[in-house]
């Protein structure tokens, strides 16, 4: 930890705001995530919520991801982490070079939150939103200046995924695509941009095939475990759709899946009742300790 | 200096293992080769390891290849639980 410096011997007019600090909005899975990522390649990071104990839980929890991120050699070797502070008001945001929404996956909520946030920033600061599946012109409306948002879909957990989906909205500007690509070189991931779409390319395609999975298993055709094993050995899936929905969180998964639902029509895309027995029962995945799995 | 018994180690890591994932493994096994266990899954082996047998790993012991194997592991617990050389002049 650094020691306050003398103000005495502190120069002058050196005030200018660091090249990059986080404001990250929401402590669950996503945020944490990426919180883990920023920290871990140096930069500060405001990690904001509503709920105090879950910010008590989230710095643990990125505690034990950082050591995760280091075990697989996920970290620049040399640079000393970010700063982490932790709060419970958006006012934070107002010194943000960047604001990284990640709450629920749901428009209404995503978009109060991010209508809040823009009335706060300095004009020209990079928004972004970390939705799976919500359009992000949709969002760009509840905006003071809509051409400051950009999504982002990172995946979980966020640093130990070198790619990470990028969503231009019809309004969002040069200016924040150019600043997205600057803060995504600054964490090495590899951005790929694309058109704006309800759940864009990996969850227009991903969450389809993980409800279809779950309605394989409801039906009795094979195991959860038979079901990954098949998706693994026969075609390449690195960890089989069950046991990513474990990891995106069922809840989030439910959200998402009835994001696109509504938005596409595609009955492929509503829920499995599997999925939302999971949800009334509690078994959320690897962060509630069960889920297809079982984690404890 | 008397070094922890490594193959008692091996052992324990062995029976820990095969509890978790239901699979018997070798000493020898790389258990995080493609089709293995996962990384996440790898943390929770060396939260087990310090809080089992009261070490911390910190520093360049922090990476996966000192948990490849159960032998890899078993090493790496030894170090830590011996004395470090030298300390007391």
């Amino acid at each position: 930890m650094r020691l306050k410096e003398n103000p005495l011997t502190t120069a002058p007019y050196d005030d200018s705001p660091p090249r990059h600090a986080l404001t990250v909005l929401g402590a669950g899975v996503m945020g944490v995530g990426i919180t883990v990522l920023a920290l871990g390649h140096g930069l500060p990071v405001h990690l904001v919520d509503v709920d105090r104990e879950r910010l008590d839980r989230a710095a643990d929890l990125i505690d034990g991801e950082l050591r995760l991120a280091e075990l697989m050699g996920a970290l620049p070797a040399g640079t000393p982490l970010g700063a982490l502070e932790t709060g419970t008001s958006l006012k934070a945001a107002a010194g943000a070079t960047a604001v990284v929404e990640a709450v629920t996956e749901n428009a209404a909520i995503k978009a109060a939150v991010l209508s809040e946030v823009s009335g706060l920033v300095r004009p020209g600061t990079l928004l972004i939103t970390n939705t799976s599946s919500i359009p992000v012109d949709e969002l760009a409306g509840a905006l003071e200046r809509p051409e400051e948002l950009v999504g982002t879909h990172f995946m979980n957990p966020p640093y130990l995924i070198g790619t990470a989906e990028v969503v231009r909205g019809a309004r969002t500007g040069d200016h924040a695509m150019a600043a997205v690509a600057a803060l995504l070189t600054a964490l090495r991931r590899r951005a790929v941009t694309v058109r704006d779409a309800p759940g864009f390319v990996t969850s227009r395609i991903l969450h389809p095939m993980i409800n279809d999975a779950a309605r394989v298993v409801e039906e009795g055709t094979a195991t959860a475990e038979d079901v990954d094993a098949l998706m693994q050995g026969c075609l390449g899936h690195p960890t089989g759709p069950l046991r990513t929905a474990d990891l995106i969180g069922i809840d989030n998964l439910v959200d998402s899946l009835t994001v696109l639902h509504e938005r596409t029509g595609d009955e492929g895309c509503r829920p499995a009742e599997l999925l939302l027995r999971l949800v009334r029962e509690g078994r959320l995945g690897r962060k509630s300790g069960r889920g297809f799995y079982d984690y404890t | 200096m008397s070094t922890p018994d490594t193959h008692t180690l091996e052992k324990e890591l062995l029976e820990f293992l095969e509890g978790r994932t239901g699979t018997a493994w070798d000493a020898d096994t790389d258990l995080f080769d493609a089709g293995g266990l996962s990384s996440l899954f790898a943390m929770q082996v060396v939260v087990h390891l310090e809080k089992t047998y009261a070490i911390a790993v910190r520093g360049a012991d922090l990476r996966l290849d000192n948990f490849r194997t159960v032998r890899r592991m078993a090493e790496l617990v030894a170090r830590l639980q011996a004395p470090a050389g030298g300390q007391h002049g």
